[in-house]
């Protein structure tokens, strides 16, 4: 926190006297020009009142707040804002996008954060949620609409939890969760299959995720 | 008979099949008939857009290549994130040509949000007339969640820090609407499975607020809220110790029960927290249909 602070040059609490006096950082803006050009995101017009983070109901689970890495993606600081939980567990809700006074698309730098940081390889703060993006898609892959009764199967030998839910009880929870849909004839056995499912599988397989669609 | 393009999503195929049928149901009453689209792909949903950005517009934006083909002018969506997802697809497309108006013939359909299709005041007097039974006595909180709403650069929803659409059918249906604060606070999506922690800590949350505003059932038009809700409902209550007993209950099945639908029952009967106790006890069901 203190160090984030020293980064940020931010006014919170009372490391504040000590921080004005510090030799701030010299900001490096050409990662901000990179996401001004992968936009429309305004990320420059952020003035820091703090009304998205106000508002976000996740804020609650994350190491960096949303108008800190708005912050910190504007001084070009890649690699806090990279490596943080908060990319990955926003919940994409819109409420900070929605609100915020000067139009900066928060919630969709988030995605695009989570994609850069894919793209450089950067493991993700949390895997999990990671895991379970990508196992969604490959999911599609298959039949090109979500098939249900796969999906969370393949998450968990994915993200590697089978061992840890059967220890902790999670396992026998989620079973019967699903013998429970599976009984009320809400979980098909079988995928349904689009007749264009190798034209979804094209468009799932683009080599550059985050490239602007044509 | 109106004619409109329907766009189930994956949901409603499996896991939402009590809203489906439902929303099958209560659109053919209406005289909505509903076309599906030919060999419609899943929209990509929270996946697509966190990871692979161009697949979560090319993926609406063949759904809507073939919704075109129906020629229909309007398109009903009742899941709100394939709602948001076709939305932004469209919104991509005016980015990148804002002067180009579409040639005739192949202007995309109006995408609504199907709560928002059914509370026009054409749609409201249609449900009010079949009304069998008023839902008197009964009050709910109406939970819209995100995607129908927000953002409103996406959604064109006008009311989107207060949505009525959900409000004015149950009002319509004879319930009580109550004012809460948590209309479009967010569930979670997702999260409840990846990071269940944060996503049931999220669903507690809502939960609190509306038995604190005196809810005795919860309704809903998305499926994913509805999922989150009421799935882990007991969960929630195991691990904390609390009760609530909501019933999460989608706005289509409400005007069923109102319109005395023998099929309501069967609907009901698949959701984890049973509905039918609290309306029996209010004497809005006859029983299991
Ligand atoms: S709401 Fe907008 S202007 Fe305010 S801190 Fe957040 S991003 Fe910056
Ligand atoms: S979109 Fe993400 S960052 Fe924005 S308010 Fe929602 S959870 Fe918070």
């Amino acid at each position: 926190m203190a160090e984030e602070a020293r980064l940020v040059g931010s006014s919170y609490g009372a490391e504040n006297a000590e921080m004005v006096r510090q030799p701030v950082l010299s900001p490096d803006f050409d990662f901000l020009y990179k996401v001004e050009a992968s936009g429309p995101f305004n990320a420059s017009h952020c003035f820091q009142c703090r009304k998205c983070t106000n508002g976000c109901p996740v804020s609650f689970a994350m190491d960096i707040f949303p108008d800190r890495i708005i912050r910190l993606a504007i001084l070009g600081q890649t690699a806090e804002v990279l490596n943080s939980r908060t990319i990955w567990i926003c919940a994409s809700c819109e409420t900070c996008s929605t609100r915020c006074p000067n139009g900066v698309r928060i919630a969709e730098l988030m995605d695009y954060f989570k994609e850069l940081a894919v793209e450089a390889g950067i493991r993700p703060a949390l895997p999990a949620v990671a895991v379970f993006y990508r196992t969604f898609l490959d999911n599609l892959k298959l039949t090109g609409r979500v098939f249900e009764a796969g999906l969370l199967p393949t998450y968990w030998v994915r993200s590697r939890q089978v061992v840890s839910m059967f220890k902790s009880g999670e396992m026998r929870k989620n079973v019967e969760q699903a013998v429970k849909l599976f009984m009320k004839k809400r979980l098909s056995a079988l995928p349904g299959a689009v007749r264009g499912r190798g034209e979804i599988r094209s468009i799932l397989r683009s080599s550059r995720p985050h490239g602007r669609s044509q | 008979m109106m004619k409109a393009t329907y766009y189930p999503g994956c949901s409603l195929e499996g896991v939402a099949r009590d809203y489906a049928d439902s929303i099958k149901c209560v659109c053919a009453l209406m005289d909505v008939e509903l076309q599906e689209i030919p060999d419609w792909n899943c929209c990509g949903a929270t996946a697509a857009h966190s990871i692979n950005r161009r697949a979560s517009i090319e993926l609406p934006r063949r759904n809507l290549r073939l919704a075109r083909t129906l020629g229909n002018p309007d398109m009903l969506v009742p899941c709100p994130l394939c709602f948001n997802r076709l939305k932004t697809a469209v919104h991509d497309l005016e980015l990148r040509n804002p002067c180009s108006e579409p040639p005739q013939g192949l202007e995309f359909p109006k995408i609504w949000d199907l709560a928002a299709f059914f509370a026009t005041d054409e749609k409201l007097e249609k449900i009010a007339s079949r009304v069998q039974k008023r839902l008197e006595g009964l009050s709910v909180v109406s939970y819209y969640g995100c995607m129908a709403s927000r953002p409103p650069y996406i959604t064109g929803a006008p009311d989107y820090e207060n949505p009525l659409s959900l409000d004015k059918i149950v009002k319509t249906l004879g319930a009580t609407p109550i004012d809460w604060p948590y209309k479009t606070d967010c569930c979670g999506a997702s999260l409840i499975v990846s990071m269940p922690g944060a996503g049931l800590k999220m669903v507690e949350k809502l939960l609190d607020m509306a038995r604190r505003f005196g809810a005795e059932a919860v309704v809903v038009s998305c499926q994913m809220c509805q999922g989150n809700l009421d799935m882990y409902q007991d969960r929630i209550e195991a691990d904390t110790g609390k009760h609530y007993g909501l019933p999460i209950i989608y706005f289509t099945e409400l005007i069923g029960l109102a319109w005395r639908l023998a099929e309501a029952g069967g609907w009901l009967s698949r959701h984890f927290i049973d509905p039918v106790p609290l309306l029996l006890r209010k004497g809005l069901m006859a029983g299991r249909g």
